[in-house]
């Protein structure tokens, strides 16, 4: 009996037998709930499967061409680089110079950093209808506030989420309001991770202000910058919920991105195989983001 | 002297500006919420009005609110248990005994987080009907882990890199087990690390919409997220005051959790995901 424990211990003490057995359990459940659907998916997208059924006939690249030659995808696919690439860069410098500000301390910083981070703690599906409301044609608090200003006329209000110009800028606000708590957090997790003794040797070597933060600061939150970046896409690209709450793609298809316009042809109209096709375009695309990102974050690190 | 007090400008002169702006929506949600239903229009009475707490008495007392709450919070808890169960031990063994195969591994875990749920719903609508889960919560705390667990493993692996090895090695010296000095040395100096993990499980939950709008049918089952839109909004009548209610209950717990656990959280995350 001894003896057994003894072995049995042993082989528990082997590295390749213990890790296989920790990440099993993980490797089976993502493999069963996001391998599975993925191939599922996959395959679908070369079928003319339709709600219902989760089967078709084999079409091969069919729903892939039918959706390049259809300008509503081609403007789905525009409007998400829109999307994710501009209310990203306003968040990224706008969470760079919040952190660097948050990270000192004064009065009233808790009180602050609370209201700094609502946007993040509440779930956005409910704020997102929130903003449904502040965006109302009739009863808008921020056309009430740009009247009061004198920068718009009462009699012809904006129409905030009625014209194809307006409803971009909208959802892109809203999206950018919602990630940059997230992104200063990350920030700051990037300053406070820099070494005093760094700050203090920029000191003595006389950097101060600008060129303190252009030279020592700068690169040493390069890596950081470029994760904040990276989730900020990741959540932007493949979350439906700000555009599809706010304008569900409208006016004119003018705010359709590629998760609202694979929702609508494979559930709402049914093409589950087409559906499938449109939302696998990001994948791709994505991927490779995150690779050269992952890429150029591990060498920033070592340089 | 001169330099504490630019400092001191510096940030409340950044950090000010920014916390109006961010906060303003929640703000207004609680002056609309606190007016009557029939005044939100009228454009005389944005701000002079009799605040009434009806809109908060209606959300309890003649809609399911209480119960989306307490479904939300029931699913949270239980997908923060399997995602821990699950990823606390993959992360250990991939941040320490597989040393390259664990690297790219870990990459690979979070590169599912690229596949969008708009993409998977449609399969896993399936698996859920022919596990009979239609319209459970279970359906929901069965495949909510799918995308916690991969972002709970990924951040966990940087928290374990960054316990130093002598630690584990004194302990494994000792006559601990591996599996022992995961217990009892890795685990509590991570409790920041663990912290991150829960409230990131939690919120990513909290969040979900796609998943639990496509497998829950019944009002009594809805989530949060799911029963605010679905119930609150008949057709084009917009009960704005209770929305708006709605929305801010449980708004600012959330973000006072979060508050609290910021600084472990900041500690976690510089354990580096990737380092």
């Amino acid at each position: 009996m001894a003896a057994r424990g003894m072995r049995r211990r042993y082989v528990l003490e082997r590295k390749g037998v213990l890790a296989t057995l920790l990440t099993a359990p993980a490797v089976l459940f993502i493999g069963l709930l996001v391998g599975a659907p993925l191939g599922l998916a996959i395959y679908l997208s070369f079928t003319d499967a339709i709600a219902g059924s989760l089967s078709g006939k084999w079409i091969g690249l069919a729903n892939y061409r039918s959706a390049l030659n259809d300008p509503i995808f081609r403007s789905a696919l525009w409007n998400t680089v829109v999307f994710t690439v501009i209310s990203q860069a306003i968040v990224i410098v706008c969470a760079g110079l919040l952190a660097h500000a948050l990270i000192r301390s004064f009065r009233g910083r808790w009180f602050i950093r609370f209201l700094i981070l609502l946007p993040w703690a509440a779930p956005i599906a409910l704020t997102a209808i929130g903003f449904l409301w502040f965006y109302d044609p009739q009863a808008s608090i921020f056309t009430w506030f740009l009247i009061h200003l004198h920068l718009v006329d009462p009699a012809n209000p904006p129409n905030w989420l009625g014209t194809p110009r307006a409803a971009m800028s909208s959802i892109i606000t809203v999206q950018a309001w919602r990630i940059l708590p997230f992104a200063t957090v990350i920030f700051l997790a990037g300053i406070s991770s820099i070494p005093q003794e760094v700050d203090d040797a920029a000191a003595i070597d006389g950097a101060t202000g600008l060129k303190k933060f252009w030279y020592v600061s700068l690169p040493l939150q390069l890596p950081i910058a470029i994760v904040a970046v990276l989730f900020g896409i990741v959540f932007t690209a493949t979350d439906m919920i700000v555009p599809y709450i706010l304008t569900n793609g409208g006016p004119f298809n003018s705010t359709q991105v590629l998760t609202t316009y694979a929702f609508q042809t494979g559930i709402n109209a049914g093409n589950i195989g087409e559906g499938a096709a449109i939302a696998l375009f990001m994948l791709p695309l994505l991927a490779g983001v995150t690779i050269a990102m992952l890429f150029f974050a591990r060498r920033a690190e070592v340089t | 002297m001169t330099s504490g007090w630019r400092h001191k400008a510096f940030a409340y002169g950044v950090t000010v500006p920014f916390a109006i702006v961010l906060a303003f929506p929640f703000f207004w949600m609680a002056v609309t919420s606190l007016k009557p239903e029939a005044q939100v229009y009228d454009p005389t009475k944005v701000w002079s009005f009799h605040p009434t707490l009806s809109s908060y008495g209606y959300l309890f007392h003649h809609t399911e609110y209480l119960q989306w709450i307490r479904n939300s919070t029931v699913v949270g808890l239980a997908v923060v248990l399997i995602t821990l169960a699950v990823a606390v031990p993959a992360g250990y063994a991939l941040a320490r005994l597989s040393g390259r195969v664990g690297r790219s591994l870990g990459v690979g875990l979070f590169l599912t987080y690229l596949v969008p749920p708009t993409l998977l719903f449609l399969p896993l609508s399936r698996v859920i009907a022919q596990l009979h889960l239609s319209d459970r919560l279970w359906a929901l705390i069965l495949v909510y882990p799918s995308f916690t667990i991969p972002f709970a493993i990924w951040l966990l692996m940087g928290f374990f890199k960054a316990v130093p090895q002598e630690l584990e090695d004194a302990a494994l010296i000792d006559g601990c087990s591996r599996l022992g000095a995961l217990v009892r040395v890795v685990l509590p100096v991570s409790v920041p690390g663990l912290i991150t993990v829960v409230i990131f499980t939690f919120s990513l939950v909290i969040n979900e919409f796609v998943y639990a709008i496509t497998f829950i049918s019944s009002a009594t089952n809805r989530t949060l997220t799911v029963g605010v839109p679905t119930d609150l909004i008949r057709g084009d009548l917009y009960n704005w005051p209770g929305i708006m209610a709605a929305i801010l209950l449980p708004s600012i717990p959330l973000a006072l959790l979060y508050n609290a656990f910021l600084n472990r959280f900041i500690t976690g995350f510089t354990g580096g995901a990737f380092r």
